[in-house]
């Protein structure tokens, strides 16, 4: 296990937990959306990245962001909506932007690709052996600036590599059930170099990311790294389904009424009712699964049991992120009432 | 009368006019989830899940309807309709009239939009302007739940394309999914009687019907959805200062009803708009144009949204039409 690795998942996890406790406090509005599960992506792609290497994401930010080494504070700041945050208070967490890091985010689910494809075309003119990154969900590979992506970065040879993070679900769908084919086959049938990983080995991501990016900075086709992960939190904070599937008698009661109600009118053909809500009732139970926290499933988990061999190694690291994360903590509260602690 | 929320006088629109006719599928991502009621009573060959393709969606909504159908789409928020636009903008717009009459395209795009939760610029939109200039479409915008079924239940029943808006910040439902996540440490400015009231089943409401809220003779203010709350708060208090204002709410963009502006704004002489939507080549200056062209030459301002939305709930509360800035404005065209 190499130890930035894991001091890297560990910045991103810790990150999360700090702006999930903000976001109850209700000092960040509107839909957060945690990487938390995501860690051992993030970390085993970007820290290959150099300066001159853009990045472009989705509405699942802030893991690659920490990573990347964009200023913790400023990112924080900028989810308080203060005016030296990062969009100056006025972009919001699905809109993190970072000019010195070519760093940039949407909410339009699949327009990282594109935006991922256009840094790599200004890569390829403007700074040899610099490459662009695109990570996006399983749910956006099906739209169609996604797909059209697929082929226009092959038709110009351009050095992205997109890193699919497949946590199976598209809010409250499963991707399985909206979509033909499998993501990385999709891929190959256009002609990227493609290679599939346990998006929660830190290891196997960063190896495969360190053969896709070294191809990409020789000139060779685009690539595609297809990595499972679990999704920890839900879709985002606050996320219905994820309450409801942990207590249907008190979250789910008012839906699961309605749902009574409708079943009894008269309505559609039964078999297709009764298959919907079945299929509602299978839909809970997985979310419920996904979102465990058995430590088997949670990647930091993981890295952090790779680190036992090296116990003081680990407990370094674990001091130096918690510093880390609790003064820019304190430093993003400064002018908030009642600060860190309230 | 029964009441019930916004969001939910919408559902209803659409489960009566499902029971009623076969024809009705509906679209969108996360629908078996979101509406379940719908799932339970009229089962999965009638409610689609879709991927997140909006311009594939809305496309074939575009052909089903063509075919026969009579699909409702939901869109997650206006926003997202950028991703999908020349289905609406070159396709289910145009048959009408690239057939040679006759062959219509009943749509029901139902786009939830607007600020006021602190969602940012990419999900708080309105754009009902930038769609209402398009011809081959109808564009209501309700703000209240009896409109929001009447408008609902009117265009299911219409043989075009509809889009219809929901303001999330009315909608209880999409405010709590969106916004508050169950949590009771955030407030939203809502206004109560947008987001609660009193709905008749089967009740409709004329397309290109404004409806006006209040009577006044100093100042003439047209209004949709948060607007009009905005705007009936804001003429409360100016009435406390001796200005009568008259509020109208347009309810549909397209059509307009120009008759009932041109006639408010022939006794008031002032003409103010109060629209959440972007100020510049939208609504606000249709609205003068409108004045303009009956021959009126009223004082007129307008209280819009400048500039991209801004993130922070206080800049996002300054920027949105609020009841502060209609009121300075309504002094400004008074004094
Ligand atoms: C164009 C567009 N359509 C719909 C949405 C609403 N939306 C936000 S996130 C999301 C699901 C994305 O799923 P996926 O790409 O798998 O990413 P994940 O959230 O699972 O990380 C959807 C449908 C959106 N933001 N943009």
């Amino acid at each position: 296990m190499h130890p930035d690795l894991y001091r890297q998942m560990l910045r991103a996890r810790a990150y999360e937990v700090a702006v999930a406790d903000l976001w109850r406090r209700g000092l960040i509005s509107g839909e957060m959306h945690l990487g938390t599960g995501e860690e051992a992506v993030a970390a085993g792609v970007v820290t290959h990245l150099r300066d001159g290497d853009g990045l472009a994401l989705a509405h699942r930010c802030s893991p690659p962001l920490v990573v990347r080494g964009v200023p913790l504070v400023r990112m924080l700041r900028e989810l308080l909506g203060k005016p030296d945050g990062l969009g100056h208070g006025r972009a919001g967490h699905m809109h993190l932007f970072s000019r010195e890091h070519l760093a940039g985010s949407s909410g339009v689910v699949g327009a990282s690709l594109p935006m991922g494809a256009g840094l790599a075309l200004a890569a390829s003119r403007l700074r040899p052996r610099r490459i662009a990154v695109a990570f996006t969900g399983d749910g956006a590979l099906n739209q169609g600036m996604a797909l059209e992506t697929l082929n226009l970065a092959v038709a110009w040879n351009l050095p992205l590599l997109v890193v699919c993070i497949d946590n199976r679900w598209a809010i409250a769908t499963r991707s399985a059930d909206v979509s033909g084919g499998e993501p990385g086959e999709r891929a190959a049938a256009f002609g990227w170099q493609t290679a599939r990983v346990d998006g929660r080995d830190v290891l196997a991501v960063h190896a495969a990311a360190q053969t896709l990016i070294g191809r990409l900075r020789k000139g060779r086709k685009p690539a595609f790294l297809l990595a499972t992960c679990p999704r920890l939190d839900g879709h985002f904070l606050g996320d219905p389904m994820l309450r409801m599937a942990r207590q249907p008698l008190t979250d789910g009661r008012e839906l699961l009424g309605e749902v009574a109600g409708a079943a009894t009118r008269k309505g559609g053909d039964l078999l297709r009712r009764v298959g919907g809500v079945l299929r509602m009732t299978r839909l809970l139970v997985q979310a419920r699964a996904g979102a465990e926290r058995d430590g088997r499933g949670d990647p930091l988990q993981q890295a952090r049991d790779a680190m036992a061999r090296d116990p003081e190694v680990r407990d370094r690291i674990e001091h130096e992120v918690h510093d880390e994360i609790a003064s820019a903590l304190e430093a993003a509260l400064i002018d908030t009432p009642g600060g860190v602690d309230a | 009368m029964p009441e019930c929320t916004f969001g939910r006088a919408i559902d209803l629109a659409i489960e009566h006019a499902m029971a009623r006719d076969a024809t009705i599928v509906l679209i969108g991502e996360d629908v078996p989830m979101l509406r379940a009621p719908l799932v339970a009573r009229f089962g999965t060959g009638r409610v689609l899940a879709a991927p997140i393709s909006e311009a594939a969606f809305l496309g074939a909504a575009a052909g089903a309807a063509m075919g026969g159908l009579r699909p409702v789409v939901e869109l997650y928020m206006v926003d997202f309709i950028g991703v999908g636009l020349d289905a609406v903008l070159n396709h289910m717009a145009k048959l009408d009239t690239f057939s040679g009459g006759g062959w219509r395209c009943p749509v029901l795009i139902r786009a939830p939009s607007g600020g006021g939760y602190g969602d940012g610029g990419q999900h708080g939109q309105s754009l009902w302007g930038m769609l209402a200039a398009i011809p081959g479409l109808t564009v209501v915008v309700p703000s209240t739940p009896a409109d929001a079924y009447g408008l609902t239940a009117t265009a299911l029943g219409h043989d075009g394309p509809v889009v219809l808006f929901e303001s999330k910040l009315l909608s209880a439902e999409w405010l709590e999914f969106l916004g508050r996540g169950a949590r009771d440490s955030v407030t939203f400015d809502v206004p109560p009687a947008g987001a609660r009231g009193a709905v008749e089943p089967g009740a409709t409401v004329p397309l290109g019907q404004a409806a006006v809220r209040r009577q006044g003779g100093d100042l003439t203010i047209a209004a949709v959805a948060v607007g009009v709350h905005r705007a009936l708060e804001a003429a409360d208090r100016l009435a406390a200062k001796g200005i009568e204002c008259e509020v109208i709410d347009l309810r549909s963009l397209r059509p307009l009803d120009r008759r009932t502006v041109v006639e408010s704004v022939r006794r008031t002489s002032r003409l103010l708009v109060a629209d959440e939507d972007y100020v510049a080549y939208g609504l606000a200056g249709e609205l003068a144009a409108v004045a303009l062209e009956a021959g009126l030459t009223p004082r007129y301002a307008r209280v819009c949204l400048e500039d991209t939305l801004p993130y922070a709930r206080h800049l996002e509360a300054a920027a949105l039409p609020n009841v502060e800035r209609i009121i300075a404005a309504a002094l400004r065209l008074t004094d």
